[in-house]
């Protein structure tokens, strides 16, 4: 037994890492939120360079393997940067179409040059897209334009319904995944603000409603992480749904709950646009409806005890 | 990274079920928290030490088997899931003997560990004063140089089960010009000394569970000093990280509980009670996240630190939500005496004591987050 990452799976969410912060995604979230794909698409192919991408491919159609724990350490730094795409969306499928039996669009995915998304029930980037499928993995054109979403850099598309259904597990914990390193993301950025951001004559951070609000999202946080690990070495046995559930709960309520200490915390400057917080605050609100909303999965978990 | 257990984990996990399967008591124990409870709980411990199942993670020296912190996490997870009685000697077993595993004489762990382990001796906290709780640094009860050792003056409360117990540990001023956090020691004594007065202080559901201590004249040998004295914030902080850690609350406890609130939802619930499904869904999350938390810690080769004040906040409201979620699952039931509504009151003391959870935000904030220290 040892439940933590290993020094290659920490090195490989590193590299992941320092690729987003160098990248300086909140301006190709802007970009992308206003329709240009060109900084987001080449953001996409420098992490699928680094590897994102092949960990959820099959060797023998160019991958290095589907590894469900590499994959939820992958997404929690996409999520850290709110990098902006289908990422969620093409991991799932690439999941789908693997046990499928794909060989076309797997080889792409590995290489980085395929997004795809799925209707679950909106595709999102359904117009930078390759390929979208319906929830079960059958191929779909897509309808209707551009949906609104809270956040702007949720390009949302209408999909008709095929006959096959559901919300596709895997996506859900590359969701819950993504949710969590957004949220952390949220209080690191705000512990920074806390600490320098002065009020009476003394940061704000030392003022206890602040420090406790920051020290309780923290716990949230830190004991959602250890739900998704574990449904990700549950991939593949009979409690791996329920397992995924329970991390989306988790995730989602300290995300969301991070969010609005974020907000609360940064005052009326969080609450504006300019400010690249507010990119990360809107995108943790869209997410917890998003691959099911925490009612759905604690309504999943109770169905399963 | 992984979740698998090795096979002397998994012989172990079979060898301690097959004993709890043959020894826990088929009726539960009265409460430890009053005198014939306290009897049988000791009587429960001795049984566990002879078999050496009390303290499986220490060395083999004093009573215990020297098994990895996984092995006892399994241990917890067998103990709980068996229904077996409450430790009454968790104050020495928790927050003593960690204290002299690092500091103590190996005169001291001789003669201290294996009754402990044996269940033979039992250990009081005496810690907290009336005017230190939070603010232990506050303390004032004495502690004067005589001759071959110090005599003890002044008043202790909030002592856990002391009213039953043989010995106590805690901190005493010994320099009377100091203040604060310096000129502190730690020592031993025992709680039927001359010059002790215990007095039972009922709690919260009326039971003697503790005791304030009045201390007027009470001889310690130099031998009971654990550490340097002077030195014993620093000797009595080593056991504070060690009470918030896994060692106070185990993962097991709470997986247990859990699965005994499932049980109950399933017999009580009205099906169209959806917040209350919510509820047990969430219990069942929340310990699970607590359960491979622990695996976590138990993997990281560093020290945890601070982040043992993580795992405090994180099982104190735990334990208060699941309780509260079985006793509105019993309805207009819930207000009678049984083992959930014991524990529901048990519960409600977690956020206070080992450090009250708004001490812990604070240790949280300014220690794993970086915030500024604020004033105290
Ligand atoms: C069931 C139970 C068992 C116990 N067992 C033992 C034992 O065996 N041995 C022992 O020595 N002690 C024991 N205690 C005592 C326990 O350690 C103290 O109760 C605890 O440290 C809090 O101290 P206090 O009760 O004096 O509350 P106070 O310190 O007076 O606190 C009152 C309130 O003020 C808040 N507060 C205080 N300071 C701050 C601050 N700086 N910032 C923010 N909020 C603050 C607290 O969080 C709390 O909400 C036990 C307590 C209980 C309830």
């Amino acid at each position: 037994m040892k439940f933590v990452l290993s020094q290659e799976q920490r090195m490989f969410a590193g590299t992941l890492r320092r690729l987003l912060a160098e990248a300086g995604t909140a301006k190709i979230v802007r970009a992308w939120a206003a329709g240009d794909h060109a900084p987001g698409r080449g953001l996409w192919s420098a992490l699928a360079e680094a590897g994102l991408f092949a960990v959820a491919v099959p060797e023998e159609h160019g991958g290095a393997g589907f590894l469900p724990v590499e994959l939820v350490a992958a997404m929690e730094e996409v999520g850290r940067a709110a990098a902006p795409g289908p990422y969620v969306e093409t991991l799932a499928a690439a999941e789908l179409l693997g046990r499928a039996g794909d060989t076309v669009w797997l080889p792409r995915i590995a290489a980085g040059d395929a997004l795809v998304s799925i209707g679950v029930p909106h595709a999102l980037d359904a117009d930078a897209a390759d390929l979208v499928l319906a929830p079960g993995g059958t191929e779909r054109a897509s309808s209707g334009g551009p949906l609104t979403s809270l956040d702007p850099a949720r390009r949302l598309f209408r999909v008709e319904a095929g006959d096959e259904h559901g919300t596709p597990e895997f996506g859900v914990l590359m969701c819950a995944a993504q949710q969590l390193g957004l949220g952390r993301a949220l209080l690191d950025v705000t512990v920074e603000y806390a600490r320098t951001r002065q009020q009476f004559g003394r940061p704000i951070g030392e003022y206890q409603a602040v420090k406790h609000h920051l020290a309780g999202a923290m716990v949230e946080l830190e004991f959602a992480r250890p739900l998704l690990y574990g449904a990700a070495l549950a991939y593949g046995t009979p409690e791996f749904g329920r397992d995924v559930a329970a991390a989306k709960v988790a995730a989602s309520d300290a995300s969301y709950g991070a969010a609005k200490i974020a907000l609360q915390v940064h005052g009326a400057i969080g609450y504006t646009d300019e400010y690249d917080p507010s990119l990360w605050i809107r995108k943790a609100r869209a997410l917890h409806s998003a691959w099911g909303t925490p009612a759905e999965h604690r309504a999943r978990v109770a169905a399963s005890l | 990274m992984d979740l698998e257990f090795g096979t002397a984990d998994e012989e172990f996990r079979a060898e301690v079920r097959a004993w709890l399967a043959e020894h826990v008591p088929a009726e539960p124990l009265p409460s430890l928290e009053t005198e014939e409870g306290f009897a049988r709980h000791r009587e429960w411990e001795r049984a566990l030490g002879a078999d050496r199942l009390s303290v499986v993670s220490w060395p083999e020296e004093y009573g215990g088997r020297g098994v990895s912190v996984l092995q006892w996490l399994v241990f917890e997870e067998e103990y709980y899931a068996a229904g077996a009685p409450g430790r009454v000697s968790q104050n020495g077993i928790n927050l003593l003997a960690p204290t002299l595993l690092k500091h103590g004489t190996p005169e001291q762990l001789a003669r201290v560990l294996p009754p402990m382990a044996a269940g033979e001796v039992i250990w009081a906290q005496a810690w907290s004063e009336p005017g230190a709780g939070s603010d232990l640094a506050a303390l004032r009860a004495t502690a004067t140089r005589t001759d071959g050792g110090w005599l003890l003056n002044g008043q202790k409360t909030w002592s856990s089960r002391a009213a039953f117990a043989d010995r106590g540990f805690g901190l005493f001023r010994s320099d009377p010009e100091s203040e604060r956090h310096r000129g502190l020691t730690y020592l031993m004594f025992p709680l039927d000394a001359d010059g002790v007065t215990v007095r039972p202080i009922g709690r919260l559901d009326g039971k003697p569970a503790f005791a304030e201590l009045f201390l007027d004249g009470v001889f310690v040998p130099d031998a009971d000093v654990i550490g340097e004295p002077g030195k014993g914030w620093s000797v009595a902080m080593s056991t504070a990280g060690n009470e918030r850690g896994l060692t106070l609350r185990s993962p097991g406890r709470f997986t247990a509980a859990t699965e005994r609130l499932v049980e109950l939802w399933k017999e009580r619930a009205d099906p169209a009670d959806t917040a209350l499904r919510d509820r047990v869904a969430d219990a069942w999350i929340r310990s699970r996240a607590y359960r491979l938390k622990g695996f976590e810690t138990v993997s990281r080769d560093d020290d945890i630190g601070a982040e043992s004040s993580l795992n405090k906040v994180f099982w104190s409201e735990l334990d208060v939500a699941l309780h509260e979620t079985a006793l509105d699952l019993l309805g207009a039931d819930g207000e009678l005496e049984s083992e959930w509504l014991e524990n529901y009151v048990f519960s409600l003391a977690g956020p206070i004591y080992a450090g009250t959870n708004e001490i812990q935000r604070n240790v949280i904030a300014e220690r794993l987050l970086g915030l500024p220290r604020g004033a105290r």
